[in-house]
């Protein structure tokens, strides 16, 4: 993993690569169990901000729906490690709510690997549908991002009204165990996180791979020339579907592997609130860069647990205001600004003063 | 109907490239184009000329698939009929399409635009398996050497002026070996000496294919067109040579009676 990454880039790259994999493979070592979780968590979200990226930064289009595909992939998990909770008995919520039997959809997540792969496939068909229906049809745009919105919502309210199959508002919850290891000791803590952080590298080098290739090219040219791309003999729909598909199954990654950290998956965990949020993290981190997205979903998760342990009531209000601020002063995120100041710096004693066309991207 | 196409052209023996047969086309309630017929021949530079509005644009969009006629066909030498497909078909089929203004990935350098247009694989699957970065093919050098972009291959094809972006797309198109190459005034916006190159670049372009286009600067029809068609009000007016286009009273009129400025004058003198 880490020669594959160290493969490619300059050597000063190859050393900060080094250098920050090392410091997050020594943070057991200094971190509470406490903390470590919390970290796990949050690179368990930066895996869904580079899938996010990957559609929005580089594809061009706005998803405001990736909760649901976080959602789909966290319910999953939550399903198969709740059967392994009740054993032989029905799941608590199915019977409050008058359930006398198992549903038939929740019998296949009895199973470890076929629910692992449900996990990553259901929302990646979903993606795939919507996308295929919508690209095809030449919906784009803010269409496009409104309908993302509308299956928000429509999942939501689904989830929220099948109580009896979803466990309502509550969502699924009441388990500590997976094969038998208690999901909060610190064993079990340390080995998540190492596996989440495995999975983020994996998730990062497959999107690179992705983006540097002839495909990535075409998903960039197609953000900036839809109709050229098309009358180069491409079809823009087929990429953007694929891209949306591929972005969707990050974001089950990351919802069963939230859930592995977190012990509970509920419909507010999908909504449109968390769904605006993961668009912020990459927002704030750098659209159209994946280690920004990263750095977005880490930098932001970790302000909006530590503002909320102080002010619960503020974090609205500074999710809100940094809404403002990076749409008005950093378009292109922190990697926009380090880049600035990196170009500043360099520029600095140089004699003629180049000036370098910054180009904003579209932002749908 | 190909057949009697090709009876009409024995004596000439070029062989047809592709024939638009009787094009509708409505938008709303307004006809733009009514029972237009075309016929493309290898070899040909071919103009089409008319008033604002004659339909002249539209026709183009018809042929490169990306207005669907109420009516009518627009049929390869094999038969396919090109109304039936989408736009990235219609181009696999050898059409090249040049839009009025210059379309090219602004983002990215002349080399990396023309990679592109070079590639062959263009189905998502296969494009994830190609390395974004791949070295300039003979072919790709010497299409920048016939576009004069040889030494720009590095530069940020946002950064070109109007008349090298406008050289990018038509070398971008050309590696792609159309066989039909449409182009909706090419030469607008450029100077006086980068008009005349892109006038010698679209005849050296015709040695090879089938080249169409649209154009309202007179004097430069009247230098490089080996072949005219004028349209109005969305109808054939007159097909010929530029001088035989430029002695039919019935041209003369339109351009006369509609428009009073220097390029219409022009036309008919």
């Amino acid at each position: 993993m880490m020669s594959a990454l160290l493969k490619t880039g300059s050597l000063k790259m190859k050393i900060i690569w080094a250098v920050v994999l090392i410091m997050m493979c020594l943070a057991p070592l200094i971190s509470t169990e406490f903390r470590l979780s919390l970290l796990a968590k949050f690179l368990a979200l930066a895996i869904l901000a580079i899938g996010l990226d990957l559609i929005w930064g580089y594809g061009g289009v706005l998803s405001l729906g990736h909760g649901v595909f976080f959602g789909l992939g966290g319910y999953a998990m939550a399903m198969y490690l709740k059967l392994q909770a009740s054993g032989s008995t029905l799941p608590d919520f199915m019977g409050w709510s008058g359930l006398s039997g198992l549903p038939w959809f929740w019998e296949p997540f009895r199973s470890f690997p076929v629910a692992l792969l449900l996990g990553i496939a259901l929302p990646a068909l979903l993606a795939f549908a919507l996308g295929w229906f919508t690209f095809r049809n030449r919906i784009t745009g803010v269409y496009f991002t409104i309908l993302t919105q509308a299956l928000v919502l429509i999942t939501v309210t689904l989830f929220v009204g099948k109580q009896e199959w979803t466990g309502g508002t509550n969502g699924i919850t009441g388990y500590n165990a997976i094969f038998g290891f208690t999901l909060h000791s610190a064993g079990t803590t340390i080995a998540l996180y190492f596996i989440t952080l495995a999975i983020l590298v994996l998730a990062y080098l497959l999107c690179r791979r992705v983006v540097n290739s002839r495909f990535g090219q075409v998903l960039e040219a197609a953000r900036d020339g839809e109709n050229r791309v098309r009358f180069l003999g491409y079809d823009p729909a087929g990429f953007k579907t694929l891209a949306f598909a591929l972005s969707g199954a990050l974001a089950g990654i990351a919802g069963m592997l939230f859930v592995l950290q977190v012990g509970i998956i509920s419909p507010s965990m999908m909504g449109i609130v968390p769904s605006i949020e993961m668009v912020l993290w990459v927002a704030l981190g750098g659209r159209g860069t994946l280690i920004g997205a990263v750095i977005g979903a880490v930098v932001l998760n970790a302000a909006k647990t530590g503002i909320s342990e102080a002010y619960p009531e503020g974090w609205l209000f500074v999710i809100g205001g940094l809404f403002v601020t990076v749409v008005l002063f950093m378009p292109n995120g922190l990697v926009g600004v380090y880049r600035h100041v990196v170009r500043l710096l360099k520029r600095r004693g140089e004699v003629v003063h180049v000036p370098v066309s910054q180009e904003k991207p579209k932002v749908y | 109907m190909f057949q009697s196409v090709r009876k009409n052209q024995k004596s000439t023996d070029v062989p047809v490239v592709l024939v638009a047969e009787e094009i509708t086309v409505a938008f709303g309630g307004f006809v733009a184009v009514k029972g237009m017929n075309l016929k493309l021949h290898e070899h040909d530079l071919h103009f089409l000329i008319g008033p604002n509005g004659a339909g002249k644009t539209t026709m183009l969009d018809v042929i490169c698939g990306k207005t669907k006629p109420l009516s009518g066909t627009v049929k390869m030498a094999d038969g396919t009929d090109l109304t039936r497909l989408k736009e990235h078909q219609v181009v696999r089929k050898g059409i090249g399409r040049k839009f009025q203004a210059p379309s090219i990935f602004a983002g990215l350098t002349v080399q990396e635009n023309l990679t592109l247009a070079a590639e062959t694989r263009r189905s998502p699957l296969q494009a994830l398996g190609i390395q974004r970065y791949s070295k300039i093919s003979p072919a790709m050098e010497r299409i920048t050497l016939q576009i004069g972009l040889q030494d720009r291959v590095d530069a940020r094809a946002g950064a070109l002026s109007h008349g090298e972006k406008q050289w990018l797309e038509i070398g971008m198109l050309l590696l792609q070996e159309p066989r039909v190459l449409l182009l909706d005034e090419p030469a607008a916006g450029m100077t006086d000496e980068e008009t005349h190159k892109t006038g010698r670049l679209l005849q050296e372009i015709a040695r090879e294919r089938s080249v169409v286009v649209v154009e309202h600067d007179m004097e430069f029809v009247r230098e490089y067109a080996a072949k005219v068609t004028v349209m109005h009000e969305g109808k054939l007016l007159k097909e010929g040579t530029m001088a035989e286009v430029q002695e039919d009273p019935r041209v003369a009129e339109v351009y006369l009676g509609k428009r009073r400025d220097d390029h219409a004058v022009a036309a008919t003198n």
